[in-house]
């Protein structure tokens, strides 16, 4: 097959996937309170719209602080996992990891019944901090398997070096570990930010009623009919992420972070 | 010179993680399993007990129904999706890194999304007022702009919608570990590019585009909110009864009776994965 026909048909599946929240793109400028395709009165009302009512407002906190939150604590918890298995073999290691990629590799309605029952018998239920830890333990998965790639691609003759010239172990964390998986351990971060932001099930089973993030609140809103508003928030969301990845992208080897071997070295 | 410790960590370290995971993932799953042979209380709750009851429903036609609507959405869907990925990867993996990065991003953006935006999403380009029906109306394909949501049709497109990207970023380690010099001698032997595709590079990765299948699959499964927003109550699927008895029927042994067998079908599913991985993966 020539390049051509290779390019034309990576471009056309990719402008499938785009092809809705192109629609959803346009739908938001609605002038009035329908969704029309193409739109009619084209105006931005609806993002004032968006950032002026409380009932938008909260789940936006909300989803923010949990996401910041849980990924944050999901990067503190796999870190010293990942170190720990390094350069470790044995059974505890092994069953260690595995217990790090079971939650994201289940269907997630799976931990969210198991969470959902947890913090009911705990008395949790409903708090924010249920949703956090929930979220956190689920999305370990991410900055467990971006910072085991990081030092799967540590140059061992520099922890050498510095361990001949008498570094102890914190040293040789501090001065050559660090620095060197500081790039994997943000995209970690970033990963899970953004899933946690975009995830429904567990929020909705562990604390949906009473911490409503924005999915739940996109979801809710859905039953009353569709409004541009919920366009806006679609498209809001759709560049945040891109907007994180990109970044990773960027300043990233993203191609090796998902696995290529082939690029970039 | 005294001597260095062999390791970078110290074995403690490892207490803190398991602590965390094990309080908060293998505790939750240990309750649920609890859960789900305790007995039901009308009152909404449950006693604990020791009893069969909620996996004997699984016997019901009711389930029977359940299962073979999920199992054929997710197949059908994952299907389609390898199918469509599969080739997509392959181009993908011959262009430049700049070129890759940017794909990249867009399938990892497109996977982030909430299925609840991917719903609304796709709901809204399968309406009446905002849809391809007034493609098709306007082309004189058909005689009024028409609604193809909820449908079965809009609930697999829906699931190949979140499968696609999966697919992709499952199959891009393996496709993009292949010799290229495999495929150059291919081609140097006079195969055409068709030949070599079908010949050389889809023989090389069988493994990896069976486990591949397998994890769309299951990470179709998991689908909660498209069948919903998409299809019609029959098309619910095993997570949308799960969720469906723990809030709504207020049934939770019920519910984790079904997670419990979810898990097992699941998880057996992933070891065959990963098993049809390992065999012939290019290396």
């Amino acid at each position: 097959m020539t390049r051509v026909l290779k390019t034309t048909y990576v471009v056309v599946i990719l402008l499938m996937l785009l092809a809705p929240l192109a629609v959803v793109a346009a739908v938001s400028l609605n002038g009035a309170q329908s969704l029309r395709f193409p739109p009619r009165d084209l105006s931005l009302r609806w993002y004032g719209e968006l950032f002026q009512q409380s009932e938008w407002l909260v789940p936006l906190a909300h989803s923010l602080i949990i996401a910041a939150c849980a990924a944050a604590l999901a990067v503190v918890i796999a870190l010293p996992l990942a170190l720990y298995a390094w350069e470790r073999r044995g059974l505890m290691a092994r069953l260690l990891t595995g217990l790090g990629l079971a939650p994201f590799t289940l269907p997630p309605v799976i931990s969210a019944l198991g969470f959902m029952i947890f913090w009911m018998t705990l008395g949790g239920y409903g708090q924010i901090y249920a949703t956090i830890l929930s979220h956190a333990i689920f999305l370990v998965t991410l900055p467990l398997v971006t910072i085991s790639l990081g030092l799967g691609g540590l140059d061992r003759a520099l922890i050498e070096a510095a361990r001949v010239m008498g570094a102890n172990r914190w040293t040789v964390f501090r001065t050559v570990i660090a620095p060197l998986l500081l790039p994997y351990v943000i995209s970690g971060y970033a990963f899970a930010f953004v899933l946690s932001l975009n995830e429904y099930i567990i929020a909705y089973m562990v604390a949906g009623f009473t911490v409503e993030t924005l999915p739940i609140k996109i979801f809710n809103a859905l039953r009353y009919g569709y409004t541009p508003i919920l366009a806006v928030v679609s498209v809001i969301f759709a560049a945040l992420s891109a907007l994180i990845f990109g970044l990773i992208g960027k300043f990233g080897n993203l191609p090796a972070l998902l696995g290529a071997e082939r690029i970039g070295k | 010179m005294s001597l260095a410790p062999e390791t970078t960590a110290p074995r403690w370290i490892a207490l803190w993680p398991a602590g965390m995971l094990g309080l908060f993932f293998l505790v939750p799953f240990g309750i649920m399993l609890a859960v789900s042979v305790a007995h039901r209380d009308m009152g909404g709750f449950y006693t604990w007990a020791f009893e069969w009851n909620s996996y004997a429903r699984f016997l019901s036609a009711f389930f029977g129904k359940v299962m073979a609507v999920s199992l054929g959405v997710s197949l059908t869907a994952g299907a389609i999706c390898v199918a469509l990925a599969f080739p997509f990867t392959v181009f993908l993996s011959g262009m430049g890194a700049k070129a890759q990065t940017r794909v990249l991003v867009t399938l990892l953006s497109v996977l982030a999304l909430s299925e609840v935006i991917i719903g609304f999403a796709l709901s809204t380009i399968l309406s009446q007022t905002a849809g391809i029906g007034n493609i098709f109306y306007w082309l004189g394909l058909i005689d009024a702009p028409q609604a193809f949501a909820p449908s079965l049709f809009a609930l697999i497109l829906g699931l190949c919608y979140i499968g696609f990207p999966f697919a992709v970023l499952v199959l891009y380690p393996p496709v993009s570990r292949l010799d290229p010099e495999i495929v150059e001698a291919a081609r140097v032997m006079g195969a055409s590019g068709p030949r070599a595709f079908f010949g050389v590079i889809v023989p090389n990765l069988r493994g990896a585009i069976v486990g591949a299948f397998i994890l769309v699959f299951v990470f179709t499964l998991g689908s909660y909110l498209l069948p919903q927003l998409l299809g019609r109550s029959e098309h619910w699927t095993l997570s949308v009864h799960i969720t469906d008895q723990a809030i709504y029927q207020s049934n939770l042994p019920f519910a984790a009776a079904m997670s419990v067998f979810l898990m097992l079908v699941a998880l057996s599913l992933v070891g065959l994965a990963s098993l049809a991985g390992r065999d012939r993966g290019a290396k």
